[in-house]
């Protein structure tokens, strides 16, 4: 089973590194881009049959390491 | 006085502290994070600077899973002084001993260079030797000193003294370098025993490389 974890800053922590994309971006020409945020994605293999104990696994891993929660929330998507 | 020092792989401020604290009659001794306990009669232990697991995943974070760090809880817990210095700092509010977290410059910078501080709170064992409002000149070195706290955090910090540093020019008026809440420098925990701040007071110890007004920083640790 897979797990494809996604971390973002919290809305209202201000994402310095998508605020510059962002500025790149409409300096090249992108005007209608309106906002970008920059986060990491983190794939984990794991050996769990059931996607529902997998989720559950992988959410106390993003509390204990994956994702600082002070700054940042996660998403989790498992796949078969 | 017996000091420990954190050791973790990609630590890289250790023997400069080791320097800093041997220079001020101080017992010495390294600690290698693979340690399950903080050694008998240690008054205070540094987490040093550096990059602990090469700031893999966020600064500070991968170290926080290390065996000592669970020792330096249990050694905290119990009253006794830790100080964080950058990456120490980040491994430090990553753990949870300090409120708070630090991002990324703000200018997304890595920033190297002295900065002057000014004294916010005094009553405390860190800073007992320096006046409130006085301004120290300390280099900083980090690419994540962006300190953040939401709004209850931060009127915490206020509430019961524990902003300790905020970075200002020579006159002591407020200069962020790396956009950090406030103009934070530094912290300390409710109980003020555990201590963490972005600036390297132990890279300040001779006036020939700068500055040392480091010195009356880390005195302040050592009680006759």
């Amino acid at each position: 089973m897979k797990a494809i974890v996604n971390v973002f800053l919290k809305n209202g922590v201000l994402d310095s590194q998508g605020k510059a994309v962002q500025h790149a971006l409409t300096h090249h020409g992108f005007e209608t881009v309106q906002d970008v945020r920059v986060g990491k994605q983190i794939i984990i293999e794991i050996d769990e049959s059931d996607a529902v104990a997998a989720k559950e696994k992988v959410a106390h891993m993003c509390e204990e390491l994956l994702a600082n929660t002070v700054i940042e929330d996660y998403e989790i998507e498992i796949q078969a | 006085m017996k000091v420990g020092i954190i050791q973790f792989p990609g630590t890289n401020c250790e023997y400069d502290t080791q320097y800093a604290f041997a220079t001020l009659g101080c017992e010495t001794q390294i600690l290698w994070h693979k340690e399950e306990s903080i050694p008998n009669g240690t008054d205070l232990v540094v987490v040093a600077g550096g990059f602990s697991y090469g700031d893999y995943l966020r600064s500070g974070a991968i170290a926080k899973m290390s065996p000592i760090m669970k020792a330096l809880k249990i050694f905290a817990e119990n009253g006794g002084k830790v100080l964080g210095i950058c990456n120490g700092f980040q491994v430090l509010t990553e753990t949870g001993l300090l409120p708070g977290a630090l991002k990324r410059n703000e200018g997304l910078h890595f920033i190297s260079r002295h900065h002057h501080l000014k004294v916010i709170n005094n009553d405390n064992d860190f800073l007992r030797h320096c006046a409130v409002d006085q301004v120290v000149k300390i280099p900083i070195a980090h690419h994540d000193g962006n300190f953040y706290i939401d709004k209850d955090g931060l009127q915490s910090l206020y509430a019961n003294n524990q902003v300790l540093l905020k970075y200002t020019d020579a006159q002591g008026n407020i200069d962020n370098p790396n956009g950090s809440v406030d103009s934070i420098a530094g912290i300390c925990n409710k109980t003020k025993n555990v201590f963490g701040l972005m600036p390297h007071p132990e890279r300040a110890m001779e006036s020939l490389l700068g500055s040392n007004d480091g010195r009356a920083m880390l005195e302040g640790f050592i009680h006759a």
